[in-house]
């Protein structure tokens, strides 16, 4: 498996042939074309959706793993089932059910039309937006389980002391819990991060042609314009990115046991 | 701090956020009318189309093809990593799983990529057997991982117990790792052939003509048009995973 990925190393450094082919010879043409404006929109598109995405889940993730965690024990099982059915379902299948809702002759026009929220039907299948929801849709279990793990290990006397010493409901979450579960919100963010920026089928089906992503662009650069060279160097940058977060994360303690929760 | 209803409220309002797409979709599906948010009377017609639709069968074959076959091949060569990695210092341990663990971590897209490029470098023609391959790639880690955790918590005492016993080190392994290892194997090889089974991404890059495996087909049915059949087809998938999810639950409570 190692050797593949050499292998995009490797070729990183050739240049594209003049019908599309490989010419190896080393140049670092590839990784000056990067910065190229046009290339670097779409990474900070990338980054600011897998961010928001992250943000978002750890916002609304955060509640109910906290509300699982104190639930009493026979019903936790039936909550953390709910939230991992969904993540079994195919991928595809996920993102299309929300395109059916968001197109501009959707359910979701359909409905606030008749209504009377909105006069005209507005587009929101197609732009970031579409695909914030897609991925947050598609990522909130990787973060719900590491935070549910945290917070079930959370001593709850620690909690009731900070009560106790007359914190109120802000400053207990704030000084006590949070901390405390800094763990899992790590591991979580990191699951969601990862594979948010890096994600292809969301912006592809919910982005449409405007709103391109790194793995789009890598595609693009592969299956389309066929420039592997110049592929090859966006898809090393993109691993090397990740790779160092995880190993940052390592350092840190535990991805390990985080991977193993998240298959 | 004590459960509150907002929490409560949070919760559910989340539950109707992962649920209600799937199922306004699986209701879609009977819908007769060919407009997407128009409710026109119930029809079982899509579903007739579907079971009419002879490039969706062979779909589904390769899709099981595939999945069978690169499961059986990461179930051996995952259970094999697992006790091999027993074996270097603990050290070298920890990178030989950091590195074997990388089709985990890494991007789907980049996985893709690299396998494809492999594929044409050594110039082996896209096809059902190199996206077979391409599924055992990723697949490995994910046996290799859970049948580690579980070997790490065997004692090893009882290998050695049979070896006193006379065992050979085949013996010991076929009659005492094996079977307490099974569960683990189950468990993982349910898990690698799910995630088989729903790849798009790694089967987009490693397949050629005439690999168009389920998710393949449903991703192009997506992209090419409006035909309700689609909505069809989903329900069908969400039912079905639904029903592996709960075999899988079932079998794992069982050994307990």
């Amino acid at each position: 498996m190692l050797l593949p990925l050499l292998l995009v190393l490797a070729m990183s450094f050739a240049s594209r042939g003049l019908y599309g082919g490989v010419q190896w010879a080393f140049s670092l043409t590839n990784y000056t074309m990067l910065f190229d404006s046009l290339y670097l929109w779409i990474y900070g598109r990338s980054l600011l959706l897998a961010v928001a995405t992250t943000a978002m889940c750890l916002l609304i993730g955060y509640p109910l793993a906290y509300f699982i965690a104190r639930a009493p024990t026979r019903w936790q099982g039936v909550w953390l089932l709910l939230v991992i059915i969904p993540f079994w379902t195919n991928f595809l299948v996920r993102t299309y059910a929300w395109m059916f809702l968001l197109r501009t002759e959707g359910l979701l026009n359909t409905m606030l039309l008749n209504v009377g929220v909105i006069r005209t039907p507005v587009d929101i299948l197609y732009t970031d937006w579409a695909v914030l929801i897609g991925l947050v849709y598609g990522y909130l279990p990787f973060m719900v389980l590491p935070l549910y793990a945290a917070i079930e290990r959370l001593n709850r006397s620690v909690v009731e002391a900070a009560w106790d010493l007359y914190a109120n409901g802000w400053s207990v979450f704030w000084r006590v819990v949070f901390p405390l579960t800094k763990p899992g919100v790590i591991a979580g963010c990191l699951l969601v991060f990862i594979p948010s920026v890096g994600a292809y089928i969301t912006p592809d089906l919910l982005g449409g042609a405007k709103t391109m992503m790194v793995g789009n662009l890598i595609q693009h650069e592969y299956l389309v314009i066929r420039d592997w060279p110049f592929g090859s160097a966006i898809s090393f940058v993109l691993m090397a990115l990740v790779v160092l977060g995880v190993l940052a994360y390592i350092k840190r303690g535990g991805i390990f046991e985080d991977v193993k929760e998240r298959r | 701090m004590k459960p509150r209803g907002w929490l409560l409220g949070i919760s559910l309002g989340n539950l109707v956020f992962l649920y209600g797409p799937i199922a306004i979709l699986v209701a879609f599906s009977f819908n007769a009318s060919r407009l997407s948010a128009t409710w026109g009377g119930a029809t079982l017609q899509w579903y007739r189309e579907l079971l009419s639709d002879q490039a969706l069968l062979v779909a589904v074959q390769n899709s099981l093809l595939v999945a069978t076959v690169s499961t059986a091949m990461a179930a051996i060569l995952g259970v094999a990593a697992a006790i091999g990695l027993e074996s270097p210092p603990p050290r070298a341990q920890r990178i030989i799983e950091g590195a074997m663990l990388m089709p985990l971590i890494v991007p789907e897209v980049m996985l893709g990529v690299a396998l494809m490029l492999f594929f044409v470098t050594i110039k082996w023609p896209l096809s059902l057997v190199t996206v077979t391959i391409g599924h055992a790639a990723f697949n490995v880690p994910v046996v290799m991982v859970i049948v580690r955790a579980r070997l790490r918590k065997l004692d090893p005492h009882l290998l050695e117990a049979a070896s006193d016993l006379g065992a050979t080190p085949w013996q010991a392994f076929r009659r005492v790792t094996l079977p307490l290892l099974a569960p683990a194997i189950v468990g993982s090889v349910l898990l690698a052939f799910t995630i088989s089974l729903d790849d798009f991404i790694v089967t987009f890059f490693t397949g050629g003509p005439g690999s168009t495996t389920l998710p393949l087909k449903v991703y192009s049915m997506i992209k090419s048009g409006v035909s309700p059949e689609i909505n069809a087809l989903s329900a069908v998938l969400v039912v079905v995973s639904m029903a592996l999810v709960a075999v899988a639950a079932m079998l794992q409570r069982q050994p307990k």
